[in-house]
């Protein structure tokens, strides 16, 4: 089936089979390899990326479900811009990542929180993140990091 | 002032962050273009002989290039010969002989995952359908199940082997060794098997071109892959090329390559097609090795007054279906029986034994985790038994500061240590008595929500292989810039940024013009890896000493050039320029001298050996509250020190204590890989795996406290693997600490809900646990 995505604001229109997952599309159709497969099972979050603005695991949605959406991946987190999302930033400034293989989805996944609440508590950093696994981290520095980029984005 | 100590955040990230990493399955290099699919056919039965494979179906399915099995692999060499190791050795070597361990089945599979056959397609889904045609018959043999199974004998892996012992140790019980103790504590614990679970699986490509072989591996170590690849393809190691890429996490399960890269390295050469295989998580599970998976039996001796004066730990080592590091894991764990306390008498032994379950190998700690969670669990019940406070029988026995270097009777020489001021700085730290008095408070109300508070003091052995060393090649170009060449290996670590760190430090060259490349055997032919929290203290020192070198050819070019005496010369580390002597204006660049090398070039290699290990020590303390009418323990708090010497970048050495914990806090409350009676994994993915999450754990509390080694000019030691070492006794001693008012004793790891609910339950009714 033909199916037309927008990814990180380019359109990308390709025949592929019915089954085709969406982070497949991406990786192996739009080229885009930052998206990570951790598991199958839905449990790892390494494939999360933001469809049309929130989080989702791009392991457990079709491509055919993404046709005419938008979807963001950490390659098109900052734009057009050559400076680190506020959100990357805080990752490298709080060391919030080792091998880099959950990062990607990582950082989708706590921007996506942050746009839903944008001055969380620790316990609701951990509680959000529960669906990303990191075995390098301990979760520790990635709460900070959340938690810096919180407080970067809020109004003094 | 030297960058060297100080906070800095890694050069490797931004590309992590915004085009992610370039992991295998990642490349897309022309070489690759044109790459087919690998998918295993594994077995799904724990112990059967094959009478047959029939592939017909699957050849025939759409995008099929090949189907092969055993019976296309005419052109191995044969399996190495009998080692004649006895274990005793401890060599982490494949034993070889009976225990022979196949690349596809011969005739039997031995553990549910096993590689039976390999299909290859053009795309990864018509593997998978193509896979399942794959018609396999098994006939059913007895599955050798967990540690009394093995022990049984009743039904044998390797017959011809005559016996599920591969190995072992024949050290005889003393029995007078607790004669002189007034009290004697005994009891068997299991130190449960358990599932590295990097993020990224195990993956390999392979392509075979022009007579040469080049593997692009997910790897701890470049050149031990190539080393093992050559011996089982039967290759001149010269022909092979190993890459490993970025790798998404190893933690000992990436050491080299195994099993089924080698197949797919092997199918590549077979077939002449470029071949790629990024393995499922449910493959993952069942096919990477798995690590700890000892039952232990301890037993400890002492005064009333607290003194220490006798330990036994006696050890079966299920090393699963095939004995891969033979009696290594156990070997370490003797060598480090004793802790860091000073015992009269220490004495050790084991067995290790085959079972119908996924292979056992090296898992962040490799043997000594296990050696501290039988020695503190030991220390926990001497001191109930004896009812005095679990820190003070510690601060008792620790070997104090003054008797290093100190030689333990399990034979490990511990270099250096401060272990009393640890244990006091933790305790000082946590407000050790604030929380005991808190804890007296709830038991007194009797409160759901009790109070534990565990304590574990640890010695470890790092780079225990140092005589093995680690090479650096460092070159500065005539553009300013400089290029290291390690043979150590990065995945998550921060070589690039640490090693950068070094040139600035010692040459004044900003670490921003430093590039580092690692894990390609074509650029660094020699190397040794990751593994054994070894990096810094050998591949680091061989950058630094590389740099000295480097520093000395500098001097005679500068001194040619500045045409002055080579001993006015200095370099200016600030400014990274070269200067006479009380003469600023007289400065020459890198750049300058560099190019004043000419075909020379400025370049020095060296190969760092060390002739023994580094010991590295710390105290873990855990806070946990556990709801007694459900049995839930929840980490609270967790406060370490790990004192690995002289600390280079803390920020790098912080990442690796917290990511230590959590896995130790992990295996001390969630995780295990479980196996039914007739050997089917029941955790074989994510969903019944219990990965541990950040809503289950706290921010850590790390204190410092660096007491530097002196066999290297760095004074490191390393840091890799503290946290899964302290962590998993502190926590398991947490949680038993909650509830041994209630008459607990003892609960084997994993703490979860169900066990310590049941072990409040059993002393409620009188039963001793």
């Amino acid at each position: 089936m033909k199916v037309t995505v927008s990814v990180n604001g380019k359109q990308i229109a390709a025949e592929v089979a019915d089954r085709t997952l969406l982070v497949h599309f991406l990786r192996n159709v739009a080229g885009l390899t930052a998206t990570n497969v951790g598991c199958d099972t839905s449990s790892c979050g390494a494939c999360t990326v933001l469809l049309d603005g929130r989080s989702v695991k791009s392991c457990t949605v079709l491509a055919a479900q993404a046709d005419g959406r938008e979807v963001t991946t950490v390659e098109g987190l900052s734009g057009d811009s050559d400076e680190l999302h506020p959100m990357q930033r805080a990752f490298r400034a709080e060391h919030g990542l080792q091998c880099g293989f959950c990062t990607p989805g990582m950082v989708m996944a706590s921007v996506s929180l942050l746009a839903e609440n944008p001055s969380p508590t620790e316990d609701e950093v951990r509680t959000a993140l529960e669906g990303n696994l990191c075995r390098c981290t301990g979760y520790h520095n990635i709460v900070r990091a959340v938690l810096a980029a919180a407080s970067e984005g809020r109004p003094n | 002032m030297s960058i060297l100590g100080t906070r800095v955040v890694r050069t490797e990230d931004p590309r992590l962050l915004t085009a992610g990493g370039t992991y295998v399955d990642d490349l897309r290099v022309p070489e690759l273009a044109q790459a087919a699919r690998v998918t295993f056919v594994r077995s799904p039965v724990a112990h059967a002989a094959i009478t047959g494979i029939d592939v017909s179906a699957a050849k025939d399915a759409p995008g099929v290039v090949a189907v092969l099995t055993v019976a296309d692999m005419d052109d191995l060499p044969p399996p190495p010969p009998d080692s004649g190791l006895t274990g005793t050795e401890g060599a982490p070597l494949p034993l070889g002989g009976p225990w022979s361990e196949p690349l596809l089945a011969v005739d039997r599979v031995r553990f549910v995952g096993e590689p039976v056959a390999v299909v290859i397609t053009d795309d990864q889904y018509q593997g998978e359908d193509a896979a399942e045609l794959v018609s396999v018959d098994y006939d059913l043999l007895p599955a050798v199940v967990g540690f009394d199974g093995a022990l049984a004998g009743e039904s044998l892996l390797f017959p011809s082997a005559g016996s599920n012992v591969a190995c072992a140790t024949g050290t005889p019980a003393d029995g007078a060794a607790f004669d002189g103790s007034d009290v004697v504590v005994e009891r068997e614990i299991v130190n449960q098997r358990l599932a590295p679970v990097p993020l990224e699986g195990r993956a390999t490509a392979a392509r075979w071109a022009d007579g040469k072989l080049t593997v692009w591996v997910s790897t701890q170590n470049a050149q031990i892959a190539r080393f093992i690849l050559a011996g089982a393809l039967g290759l001149d190691p010269a022909n092979i090329r190993v890459i490993a890429p970025d790798v998404g996490g190893g933690f000992g399960a990436k050491i080299g390559v195994d099993r089924d890269g080698l197949i797919v390295a092997w199918a590549a050469k077979h077939t002449g097609r470029a071949l790629r295989w990024a393995e499922t998580r449910s493959e993952n599970m069942l096919g990477m090795t798995h690590g700890r998976a000892q039952r232990q039996v301890v037993k400890i001796g002492g005064t009333r007054d607290g003194r220490i004066l006798a330990y036994r730990l006696e050890i079966v080592q299920d090393t699963g279906a095939y004995p891969r590091m033979g009696g290594f894991l156990p070997f370490l764990t003797s060598l480090m029986a004793a802790g860091p306390y000073d015992i009269g008498h220490v004495e050790s032994a084991y067995q290790v034994v085959v079972t119908n379950s996924t292979p056992i190998s090296a898992y962040r700690g490799a043997g000594r985790p296990e050696a501290t969670a039988a020695i503190e669990r030991a220390v926990d019940l001497f001191a109930t038994e004896i009812g005095m406070d679990p820190a003070e029988v510690r601060r008792i026995n620790l070997v104090p500061a003054d008797r290093f270097p100190f030689t333990s009777p399990s034979g490990a020489t511990y270099d250096t240590g401060a272990y009393v001021e640890a244990l006091d700085k933790v305790l000082a730290g946590a407000g050790y008595a604030e929380l005991r008095a808190e804890q007296e408070r709830r038991r007194e109300r009797g409160d759901v929500q009790q109070l534990g508070i565990g304590v574990a003091s640890y010695v470890e052995i790092t780079a225990a292989d140092a005589d093995g060393g680690e090479t650096a090649r460092l070159v500065v170009h005539d553009d300013g810039t400089a290029t290291v060449y390690t043979g150590s290996s990065a995945h998550g670590q921060g070589h690039h940024t640490a090693w950068a760190m070094l040139v600035e430090a010692e040459l004044g060259i900003d670490m921003s013009k430093v590039t580092v490349i690692h894990g390609d055997t074509d650029l660094i032919p020699a190397g040794v890896g990751t593994y054994a929290s070894r990096s810094l203290q050998l591949g680091g020192v061989a950058v630094q000493k590389a740099a000295v070198e480097v520093k000395e050819q500098a001097r005679k070019l500068a001194a040619d050039m500045l045409e002055a005496s080579e001993d006015d010369l200095e370099l200016n580390v600030d400014r990274g320029v070269w200067q006479v002597r009380g003469d600023p204006a007289s400065s020459m660049t890198w750049a300058q001298v560099a190019a004043h090398a000419g075909e020379a070039g400025l370049a020095a290699d060296v190969n760092y050996t060390e002739g023994k290990p580094t010991f590295p020590f710390g105290t873990h303390l855990a806070v946990t509250e556990v709801d007694t009418e459900t049995g839930k323990a929840r980490l609270i708090r967790h406060v370490t020190v790990d004192d690995a010497g002289t600390v280079l970048n803390p920020v790098l050495a912080e990442g690796q204590r917290h990511g230590g914990i959590a896995q130790g806090v992990a295996q001390a409350l969630l995780e295990e890989m479980v196996y039914d009676t007739e050997g089917n994994p029941i955790t074989g993915t994510l969903v019944d795996y219990a990965v541990i999450t950040a809503a289950e754990l706290p921010s850590f509390e790390l204190l410092t406290s660096e007491t530097p080694a002196t066999i290297n000019p760095l004074g490191a030691k390393g840091i890799g693997e503290a946290g899964t070492i302290g962590a998993t006794p502190a926590t398991q001693n947490s949680v038993i600490d909650a509830v041994s008012h209630l008459g607990v004793r003892h609960i084997d790891m994993p703490l979860t809900p169900a066990r310590v609910w049941a072990a409040i339950s059993a002393a409620e009714e009188g039963i001793a646990r």
